[in-house]
C-alpha cells in the first residue's frame, strides 16, 4: 500500500480488469468473454482482439447474454459477462438470479461504470444499486476494487473462485494506491491504515478520499483507521468487529445508495456482534450530470466530508 | 437411428400422462394441462432423437434439453424416470419439501441440464451451450422448448436473434404451440400472429407438425437436424391437457392439480381409449 505522497499515477478500474483477462486469457483456454455492445467501454474489447474465437457478441441485450453465460458456465466454460453495471445488475437481474445465482454457476460479472464517477452521462448510466442488488443473492460474491491493480488482481482471483462473482469497476480514472504485491484475497478486508480514534470503511473510490481524510484528521490529533472492504460479500467480519471494539466509531463512505450499500454491510455486521456510532456517506438521492469531482462533492463524499462524519461520529462515542 | 415402434409409444404416452395425474394429485398443486401438452414432445426427444445415456447424465456428448417452460417439469419428471434418469419411486416427492423435484426444474436431478421457471431464459443458455459446443468442436445438438405464452417474454426474441447471428444449427427450439397461457387464449392475452412469419423474420428454419404425432415429430425433428447454417424452430402444435376432456382446452386447468376423484375420472378416461 503506498503512501499518499507516492501516489503518482492515476488509472480506471476497468483497465485492470481489462489485463486481468487478458492474463487469464492466456492461462485458460476455457475463459471466455461475453459483451453487450459496450466492447471498449468494458474492456473486454482488449481480449477481444487477442482472443477473438473466444469473444462472444450479443448486442444490446443483457437478459440474453447473462442466460447465455449461465448456458458456458454448464458446459465447462468460465464466461466474463461484461456491461454497464446498471444494464448488468439492474436489467438483467432476474437472468442472474435464475439462470446465474441459483444454478450457483461460474459466471463472473463485470458491471463497469458504477457510481457517480461515471459523471456527465447522468442517471440512467451511473450504477448505484449493484453492490445491494447483488449481495441479497445467495451464491453471489460482490467485489469493489479500489484501483486498477487492485481490479486485476480481483479479476484473476474472480475466475479461481468457484460460483457466481459480481465485480464493480468505474469509468474514471483513480489514484493507484495499491502495489502489485499487495495481499489480495477475496472475503479478507485490507488494513490501509492503522488508527486508535475512529475507523472509515470505504471500497472503490472512497477508499482514496478515506486516505486524504486520514491525513486531514491526523492534523487535528485524530487516529484514524482505514479499512478497504474491497469485498462486501461475503464480508471480513473480523476485521470490522476488531475496528469497532478498538476504535468504538465508525464511518462508511461509498459511491453507492446507503440503503443496501457497504454502510449497510458494516451496520449489519456490528449491531449483531459490537454495536458502536456509524455515520454512512453514500447517496440517497437519484444521480445527475456532472464531473465526478463535482459530483463527489455535491453527493458529499469527499474527504472532507468523511472528516465531518468522523468528527460526529466521534462525539456518539 | 431405428425409429421405435410408434404403438409402443402411444402406450407409454397413455402411462405417462397417468403418472403426471397422479403426481400432480398427489403433490396437491402444479401445472396439470401445459404438462399434459408436452408428453409426446418430450418423448420424442428422450425415446427416439437425443443421443443421450440416462447411465451417464454427465456425459460430455450427450444432446441436451432445456425446458424452458419449466412449469411443465411433472412431465419431465415422469419421462426422465421412465427413461432411467432416477427411481421411479421418486416421483411422489414431486413438489414436497426436500425433494429434488422441485415446483421447476433445478439442476441436481440427474437430466435436468438447466434450473427454469422464470419464462424466457432457456433459449439463452441454450444457445450459451450450443456456442461453447462450437467452440469446442463437439456435435452435439440443443434443443429447448418453449411455452408459446413464454414467447411474450422480449428475452426470447433478444435469444432467437443471437441464435441466427451465430447460424446455429445445432439449435433446435420447440414451441409447445398449445394456443392457451395463464390468463386464457394467447391470442386474447397477447396476439402471437403470424408467429412462424416472426420466426423467420428472426433468420430461424422454421417447422409445424402435430405436436401429439409421434410420426410426425420424428420426420419433423429428423428434417431439422439436416438443416444447416441456421437454427430451426418447431411449432409442434398442441392441445393444452391433452389426454383428458374434462381438462383439454380449459384455461382453469393450466395452475391446479386434479383432486382424488378427477383423478378417477381422468384415469379411466385414459384407459378406456384404445
Amino acid at each position: 500500500m503506498k503512501k499518499i505522497k507516492d501516489i503518482k499515477e492515476a488509472e480506471p478500474t476497468r483497465d485492470g480488469f481489462g489485463k486481468g483477462l487478458l492474463e487469464l486469457g492466456r492461462k485458460n483456454k476455457n475463459i471466455v468473454a461475453l459483451s453487450a455492445d459496450l466492447t471498449d467501454s468494458t474492456r473486454a474489447g482488449w481480449f477481444k482482439k487477442e482472443f477473438p474465437d473466444r469473444f462472444f457478441s450479443f448486442g444490446v441485450a443483457e437478459q440474453d447474454m447473462m442466460s447465455a453465460a449461465a448456458g458456458f458456465a454448464l458446459s465447462g466454460k468460465i464466461p466474463f459477462a461484461c456491461t454497464f453495471g446498471v444494464f448488468a445488475a439492474g436489467r438483467a437481474w432476474d437472468q442472474i438470479r435464475v439462470s446465474v445465482d441459483y444454478m450457483n454457476l461460474n459466471v463472473k460479472i463485470i458491471g463497469t461504470h458504477g457510481g457517480i464517477s461515471v459523471g456527465e452521462d447522468g442517471h440512467t448510466h451511473q450504477a448505484l444499486e449493484e453492490i445491494a442488488l447483488m449481495r441479497v443473492l445467495p451464491n453471489m460474491t460482490v467485489i469493489v476494487p479500489c484501483d486498477s491493480v487492485e481490479a486485476k488482481k480481483a479479476t484473476i482471483k474472480a475466475a479461481e473462485r468457484k460460483g457466481p462473482v459480481y465485480i464493480r469497476l468505474g469509468r474514471s480514472p483513480l489514484p493507484i494506491i495499491t502495489e502489485e504485491n499487495d495481499p489480495f484475497e477475496i472475503g479478507k478486508g485490507i488494513l490501509v491504515k492503522s488508527g486508535s480514534d475512529v475507523t472509515i470503511v470505504a471500497c472503490g473510490q472512497t477508499v482514496y478520499e478515506a486516505m486524504r481524510a486520514a491525513e486531514l484528521l491526523s492534523k487535528e490529533k485524530i487516529d484514524a483507521r482505514i479499512i478497504n472492504l474491497h469485498t462486501p460479500k461475503p464480508v471480513d467480519e473480523d476485521i470490522l468487529i476488531e475496528a469497532a471494539k478498538e476504535t468504538g466509531a465508525i464511518v462508511t463512505a461509498e459511491e453507492h445508495s446507503i440503503y443496501g450499500g457497504l454502510g449497510s454491510v458494516v451496520g449489519e455486521v456490528l449491531s449483531r456482534n459490537c454495536p458502536v456510532p456509524i455515520k454512512m456517506l453514500g447517496i440517497k438521492k437519484c444521480g445527475q450530470s456532472g464531473s465526478p469531482q463535482e459530483l463527489f462533492k455535491y453527493f458529499n463524499l469527499m474527504a472532507e466530508d468523511i472528516v465531518k462524519a468522523a468528527k460526529a461520529a466521534l462525539k456518539m462515542k | 437411428m431405428q425409429r421405435p415402434d410408434t404403438n409402443e409409444l402411444k402406450k407409454k404416452a397413455k402411462e405417462t400422462r397417468k403418472t403426471i395425474l397422479k403426481m400432480l394429485t398427489e403433490a396437491g398443486s402444479g401445472h396439470t394441462s401445459g404438462s399434459l401438452s408436452l408428453v409426446e414432445i418430450i418423448m420424442s426427444l428422450y425415446f427416439y432423437k437425443m443421443r443421450h445415456d440416462p447411465k451417464r447424465p454427465g456425459w460430455d456428448m450427450r444432446d441436451r434439453l432445456v425446458l424452458s417452460k419449466g412449469h411443465g417439469c411433472s412431465a419431465l419428471y415422469a419421462i426422465l424416470a421412465e427413461a432411467g434418469y432416477f427411481p421411479k419411486g421418486e416421483l411422489v416427492t414431486f413438489r414436497k419439501f426436500g425433494t429434488r423435484l422441485q415446483g421447476h426444474p433445478q439442476i441436481g436431478l440427474p437430466g435436468i441440464e438447466a434450473s427454469t421457471g422464470s419464462l424466457g431464459q432457456g433459449l439463452s443458455i441454450a444457445n450459451g451451450m450450443a456456442l461453447a459446443a462450437r467452440m469446442d468442436n463437439k456435435d452435439i445438438r440443443v434443443y429447448c422448448i418453449m411455452g408459446d405464452g413464454e414467447l411474450n417474454e422480449g428475452q426470447v426474441w433478444e435469444a432467437a436473434m443471437t441464435a441466427s447471428h451465430y447460424n446455429l444449427d445445432n439449435i433446435c427450439g420447440i414451441v409447445d404451440f398449445n394456443k392457451m397461457q395463464i390468463d386464457g387464449w394467447c391470442c386474447d392475452v397477447m396476439k402471437l400472429e403470424p408467429l412462424a412469419d416472426k420466426w423467420r423474420s428472426f433468420g430461424w428454419n422454421v417447422m409445424e407438425c402435430d405436436g401429439h404425432s409421434f410420426e410426425e415429430l420424428m420426420d419433423t425433428l429428423d428434417k431439422a437436424e439436416k438443416v444447416k447454417h441456421k437454427p430451426t424452430v418447431i411449432l409442434a402444435h398442441t392441445i393444452k391437457g391433452k389426454g383428458v376432456s374434462f381438462i383439454e382446452n380449459d384455461v382453469r386447468w393450466h395452475g391446479i392439480a386434479p383432486k382424488k376423484e378427477e383423478l378417477e375420472r381422468a384415469l379411466k378416461e385414459l384407459d378406456e381409449k384404445d
